[in-house]
């Protein structure tokens, strides 16, 4: 399943390839984009688990840059 | 922004007494901190989160360091300095990029926000666009977009298509017409029929092709991604060794740690990861507002390296449609009442042929009756003459003794008046108008071959190629054909050429995925089209593509001086930090004045110049 989810203060391009890399590394993900200039998530992971993975990226998000936040 | 203000007059009032008065130590350096935690306390308190959180080497943790560093060896004006344009530095970007995204957000406001739709009683509801459902009679006044793709029941008005297309010119619309959302209706009154739910409308479909344009990374944005990991800790490296060995031999602390402080001021990688994907962002929303829509920065910087085009040629080069080509009329009889008499008869007809000539004559007469002959042609009665027109059979049929001087090229009508041939018309396929003009300035933007590929006769298809100048025509080709030219055409490539198939969309998806950059052409309202393509072009302006590739070669060019800038900038500071000839200043100037320059320099993309 692929979502796209709408970023806020998203405001360091670096800090966005930072925040696709730990994700992309979550199990399950099999694509990930977080882009900068667009400021969105796109998010294709297993069906299944879809939410939990979702609750994971969001907070490697967080982890990354605290002040972004995912508009779900 | 007040904040970054106030930070810089404490800082010069706290700077001028310093320099005027001999304070004591402890007393400048609280003084020095009030505008440095004025400026920076944000900064500071993103950093000991991000500690908290395990990430290193982020912006706000490479500021603290070395603001923290510059304090701790005294140089405090220094490390205030550094924190104030920092926070400037920040500011700059922040509104650039959202220049930027506006900007582009401004190309794409083809949506209404609210639209007006007649419910069971005739009255007139306001709801969302996204609340139209197929089957919906709505009402769009002059100056509101239309909202869904619709076919109009009442009124006549003209649309402005130059959101979608960048075709500034309106056209006309009346009923039954099929409008295209997202245009602009200028003068009347329309009530319209919807003809899809509104995420199946064009509009929503090319705002999707748009927002995930962002998805498909350049190769050059992986690059300096990839760069920008190792960039940083490898300059923060260089800077704990910078502090600690030559400390060490020479016994100077202050000086190599300074020098060191600069290092982690330059460290920053932000300048490069933001200007290469602005500079795509930029370039591709550029060219949408030139009705170009490219799906992803890897498109657009192929599109750069394009050496070969290939086109399909029924209704990519050519109309699609058959138009008078020829004259000639026979002996004794002469071409206008050739044309008419042939339009005449034509009157009730509606083959691509009979409308071809019709458009030919202009104006016909309309005849008392006509009887469609299958097979043959026409044979009509108009006041009193019989005119017919149709193939040669027709006319042998009708005893009319067919006497030419030549047969003209194409497919040929025969026209007759009371049983006496009239003459002949030769009606032909012909290339679109500006097709040769947009082939030339293609080979002016560095195509250096051309290819058409059509299921065409020999003959028509050599002739297009010939009065268009393409290098290499291939004719009489089924569509597996077409896969095998254009795998054989691409195994041909060089390294770093390209190549790029344009097609109309329709029949030609596996071709168009074939190529390494498969362009749609007259895409609007053919969703098809916009699926399969790489590089959608909504209207069919075949110039439209040298224009795309202008706009590639732009981007690319701006991408390369962003990288070549920024990093050149970048190691002649680390350079001349390194042997003691920079200060921090400079470092930060390094730093966050590239940046800024490097995003204005990427925001030229968005500037489209109108003809070259």
């Amino acid at each position: 399943m692929k979502k796209a989810y709408k970023l806020e203060d998203l405001d360091c391009a670096n800090c966005a390839s930072k925040m696709e890399q730990a994700i992309a590394k979550l199990d399950g993900v099999n694509k990930v984009t977080v882009s900068f200039m667009a400021q969105k998530l796109v998010l294709d992971a297993d069906d299944a688990r879809f939410d939990d993975i979702l609750q994971q990226a969001v907070r490697c998000i967080k982890k990354v840059d605290d002040g972004c936040s995912v508009i779900l | 922004m007040a904040r970054i203000l106030i930070a810089a007059a404490l800082f010069a009032a706290v700077y001028a007494a310093d320099k005027l008065t001999a304070a004591p130590g402890w007393a400048v350096l609280l003084c020095y901190l009030v505008p440095y935690f004025t400026a920076g306390y944000d900064v500071l308190l993103r950093c000991f989160k991000s500690i908290l959180h395990g990430q290193v080497f982020d912006e706000c943790f490479l500021m603290t360091l070395a603001t923290v560093g510059a304090l701790v060896i005294g140089e405090y004006p220094e490390s205030v300095f550094v924190m104030v344009f920092y926070q400037t530095g920040e500011l700059f970007q922040s509104l650039a990029v959202e220049k930027s995204r506006s900007e582009i957000a401004g190309l794409m406001e083809l949506c209404p926000d609210t639209a007006v739709r007649l419910n069971g009683q005739g009255e007139e509801e306001e709801i969302l666009p996204e609340e139209i459902e197929a089957g919906d009679v709505l009402i769009v006044r002059p100056g509101e977009k239309i909202p869904v793709d619709a076919e109009v029941l009442e009124g006549a008005s003209g649309v402005d298509t130059a959101a979608l297309t960048g075709e500034s010119l309106p056209r006309d619309v009346a009923a039954g017409d099929r409008v295209i959302s997202g245009c602009i209706n200028l003068t009347g009154v329309l009530k319209l029929r919807a003809a899809c739910a509104f995420e199946d409308s064009s509009v929503a479909r090319i705002l999707e092709l748009v927002e995930n344009a962002q998805l498909n990374k350049s190769k050059s944005e992986s690059f300096i991604t990839k760069f920008a990991r190792w960039y940083t800790p490898a300059v923060v490296a260089g800077a704990a060794l910078l502090a600690l060995v030559p400390s060490l031999i020479t016994k100077d602390p202050a000086t190599w740690v300074y020098r060191a402080l600069i290092f982690l001021v330059v460290s920053c990688p932000c300048a490069l990861v933001i200007s290469v994907p602005l500079a795509f962002f930029s370039g591709i929303g550029g060219a949408s507002s030139r009705g170009i829509l490219i799906k992803g920065g890897n498109y657009l910087e192929a599109l750069a390296n394009v050496t070969t085009a290939v086109f399909d040629k029924t209704g990519t080069l050519t109309n699609g449609a058959f138009a008078v080509t020829a004259v000639v009329p026979a002996a004794g009889a002469d071409e206008k009442s050739l044309l008419e008499g042939a339009a005449a008869a034509e009157h009730f007809s509606n083959h691509p042929l009979a409308l071809a000539v019709k458009a030919a004559a202009g104006c016909e007469a309309v005849p008392d009756d006509a009887e469609e002959l299958p097979g043959l042609g026409i044979v009509a009665r108009i006041g009193g003459d019989t005119v017919a027109a149709g193939s040669r059979r027709l006319m042998e049929r009708l005893g009319a003794e067919v006497s030419l001087i030549k047969e003209p090229d194409g497919t040929a009508v025969y026209v007759a008046k009371n049983g006496k041939f009239l003459g002949v018309l030769g009606l032909e396929d012909v290339p679109k108008k500006n097709a040769a003009k947009a082939l030339d300035a293609l080979k002016a933007e560095g195509v250096k071959k051309t290819v058409m590929l059509s299921g065409d006769r020999a003959a028509a298809a050599e002739k297009a190629g010939k009065t268009l100048g393409i290098d290499e025509v291939y004719a009489e080709l089924l569509p597996a054909d077409k896969t095998a030219h254009m795998d054989r055409l691409c195994r041909a490539q060089g390294k770093n050429e390209r190549l790029m198939y344009v097609g109309d969309g329709v029949n030609d998806a596996p071709v168009l995925a074939r190529a390494d950059i498969g362009v749609a052409m007259g895409a609007l309202g053919a969703d098809a089209a916009i699926e399969a393509a790489d590089v959608v072009i909504m209207d069919d302006d075949l110039t439209k593509l040298a224009l795309a590739k202008r706009i590639a070669k732009k981007t690319k060019r701006i991408v390369r001086q962003n990288v070549v800038f920024s990093l050149g900038v970048k190691f002649a500071v680390l350079i001349l930090a390194a042997f003691g000839a920079a200060n921090m200043w400079l470092g930060i100037l390094a730093d966050v004045g590239v940046a800024v320059l490097a995003i204005l320099n990427a925001m030229r993309c968005l500037k489209v110049k109108k003809e070259s």
